[in-house]
């Protein structure tokens, strides 16, 4: 299997502190990873440094079937190469209605231009319609972001994401400030989303990560601790010593 | 799918079209070159200069109620449009009277000769009698008309590009325009920036070939030029706003961030927004200062910027229309309230000259509207307009679980 993602030997530091330390990750195109780690561990610097938000200091950051460095190009190409992301805090844009939050994710043209002339038709519309639906906003489609729960803006940012068609997917804490029901569905639709590309998940909750049922990657202190199964990892002492244990 | 036209799907560029058409028409009706006279002619000019503030209002909304960039020195875009004119205006009929006056000469002027007087004559007061480098194209109307939107393009481009690739942002980007307007005054001030010091430029009230029109009649087709520009650029904004770009380009004042994480290229969508809003201040101002007549260095300092932003911030930032209804009514109260025509107060011990207070009292009602009505003017309009609809995001009901 070749890898979609490879980061190799990546560190960097904030003001002296390594907050990411000698790291190397490989992900496949077509997988479903959990990253798991305490706080602080670096999990969401290392999705800052994949999406191109952090430049590190040292190390590789390689994508896709020609082996491209991200560390050139900058947060905007990176997502058009294909690297979606769904951050920590829902951050949609509240001002506009959910189908414009999803329309401006839609797969197309990015440039101004390009952006300037696109115009509505019926496949955008029922695509639109579509992914509403899956993430069950159907019947808020015209309210303003903003006026919805905290779980109903997690999945209209999930639907934003579905919309970008992304080849990797990186999901921070997905499962905050949502119900239990609400929990289940979003492990079903990763799975499901996993059937057809990479999808990394960091979650501190370990139910949820069970529920995964996946390859799973213990951080600390900026670097792999473990890796494997998560029956395999929870056994790790090392593990236990610094996540489980405490 | 079959769409309406944008205009027909926003009913309020119809009002504002409406109104704009009335405004002119009533306007003509009542000025002397066409109509009954009530309106004096200087205040047909003022009508007409407010028409041309309002358009660059219209195009700080875009900058700063849709994109989110507080530009101070949008009216430096305004000036150098009317220099740019200024300097054919200026030109052109120095070129004329000089002309004549060299005809009494036994033998005929040269063009270089013509040339030189006419250097001589603009020149003149700054110690100067060669025509500078930048008024190369000042002979004709077309070249300059293009370096009217040109200059002031380049300008917002490469300042753009310098400002937006590194990232500057917020407080910083607004003090960079203001600097950048300032610096601009600064050199202007200068006898030798090749732009008259500050003189500046002077008796663009009067346009070469149309000598036989009296101020009256031109204050009035002034009038329509300005009422046109701002119904085309009006509707312009509005489309630009209307769709998917006005869709990321607010976006984009929300959340920059989020916008990069969703591929699309913010830069090169604030440098198209700051650019093409340059373009159209500058063309407000090309139409602006052959009404006021006279133009210097003065027009740049940041005060006038700051003072757009206010227009703007009362009328409403992020509605157009609210842009409109701030530049027009604070400009006409301005200049009403400065005029020394408004009533002064008298208190017991003290007279409120509102002369004097005037700029107190605009400060004092910017900080309440920031305050208590950050929607402006326009707000007003939108909750009144909510009082009539029901809200269409109105709630729905819950379903409620067992
Ligand atoms: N921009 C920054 N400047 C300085 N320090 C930072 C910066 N970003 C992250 N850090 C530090 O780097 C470390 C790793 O942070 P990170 O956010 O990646 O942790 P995390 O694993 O996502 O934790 P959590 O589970 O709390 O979300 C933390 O100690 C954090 O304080
Ligand atoms: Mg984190």
């Amino acid at each position: 299997m070749s890898a979609l993602l490879e980061v190799d030997s990546v560190s960097v530091s904030f003001d002296g502190f390594k907050a990411i330390n000698n790291l190397s990750f490989n992900i496949g195109a077509v997988e479903l990873r959990a990253v798991i780690g305490p706080n602080g561990a670096g999990k969401t610097t290392f999705m800052d440094i994949v999406t191109g938000k952090t430049k590190p200091d040292a190390g590789r950051v390689l994508w896709g079937e020609d082996s491209r460095s991200l560390l050139k190009m900058n947060e905007a190409q990176i997502a058009r190469a294909g690297v979606g992301r769904k951050f920590q805090r829902p951050t949609v844009f509240e001002d506009q209605s959910v189908s414009a939050n999803l329309t401006m994710a839609l797969k197309a043209n990015r440039g101004p231009f390009g952006v300037l002339f696109w115009r509505p038709s019926a496949t955008s519309a029922a695509r639109v319609a579509e992914l509403a639906e899956e993430v069950g906003l159907s019947e808020q489609i015209d309210r303003k972001a903003g006026e919805l729960s905290h779980g109903q803006k997690q999945w209209l940012e999930i639907g934003m994401l579905l919309a970008q068609e992304p080849r990797l997917l990186l999901v921070d804490e997905p499962a905050a400030g949502m119900t239990l029901a609400e929990r289940e569905q979003t492990t079903t639709l990763l799975r499901r989303l996993a059937e057809t590309r990479a999808v990394v998940v960091v979650e501190h909750d370990m139910d949820f990560v069970r529920r995964l049922e996946c390859k799973v990657t213990v951080l600390h202190q900026g670097s792999v601790l473990a890796e494997g199964s998560l029956d395999h990892v929870t056994r790790n002492p090392d593990v236990i010593e610094v996540y489980l244990g405490r | 799918m079959t769409r309406q036209p944008f205009i027909l799907r926003n009913p309020s560029i119809l009002i504002v079209l409406a109104v704009l058409a009335a405004f002119t028409v009533a306007v003509t009706l009542m000025s002397a070159a066409y109509g009954n006279g009530a309106i004096p002619t200087s205040m047909v000019k003022v009508l007409g200069k407010t028409l041309c503030l309002a358009l660059a209002a219209v195009a700080m909304d875009l900058v700063w109620g849709y994109l989110g960039i507080l530009s101070l020195g949008q009216m430096a875009f305004f000036a150098l449009g009317g220099y740019m004119v200024g300097q054919w205006l200026m030109y052109a009929r120095t070129e004329t009277i000089v002309a004549a006056s060299l005809a009494q000469n036994p033998i005929p002027a040269t063009p270089l000769e013509l040339q030189e007087a006419v250097a001589n004559q603009i020149f003149g007061v700054v110690g100067s009698s060669d025509l500078p480098l930048v008024w190369t194209f000042a002979h004709s109307l077309t070249l300059q008309l293009i370096l009217v939107v040109a200059v002031p393009g380049i300008l917002a481009l490469v300042f753009g590009w310098l400002a937006f690739r590194s990232r500057v942002n917020g407080v910083y980007l607004s003090i960079l325009t203001q600097a950048m307007t300032l610096a601009l005054a600064l050199w202007l001030f200068q006898n030798d920036s090749g732009f008259r010091g500050n003189n500046g430029l002077s008796g663009l009230q009067n346009i070469p070939g149309l000598e036989g029109r009296d101020q009256a009649t031109l204050s009035v087709w002034f009038l329509w030029a300005s009422a046109a520009a701002l119904a085309v650029f009006y509707v312009l904004a509005a489309w630009l706003v209307s769709g998917k770009f006005g869709s990321v380009i607010r976006a984009i004042r929300d959340d920059e961030t989020r916008v990069r994480f969703l591929g699309y290229p913010v830069e090169g969508f604030k440098l198209v927004v700051f650019t093409l809003a340059a373009m159209i201040t500058a063309i407000a101002g090309a139409l602006y200062y052959p009404q006021a007549g006279i133009i210097n260095p003065a027009e740049l300092m940041p005060i006038a910027s700051i003072y757009l932003a206010v227009w703007v911030a009362i009328g409403g930032r992020g509605r157009l229309y609210g842009a409109i209804i701030g530049a027009v009514v604070v400009s006409l109260l301005s200049s009403w309230f400065t005029g020394g025509r408004a009533p002064d107060i008298r208190l017991p011990g003290y007279v409120v000259h509102w002369v004097d207070w005037w700029q107190v009292a605009l400060g004092l009602s910017f900080v309440l509207v920031t305050l208590f009505a950050p929607k402006g003017i326009a707000g007003i309009f939108d909750r009144l307009s909510g009082l009539r609809a029901p809200r269409r995001a109105a709630p729905r009901k819950q379903e409620v679980k067992a």
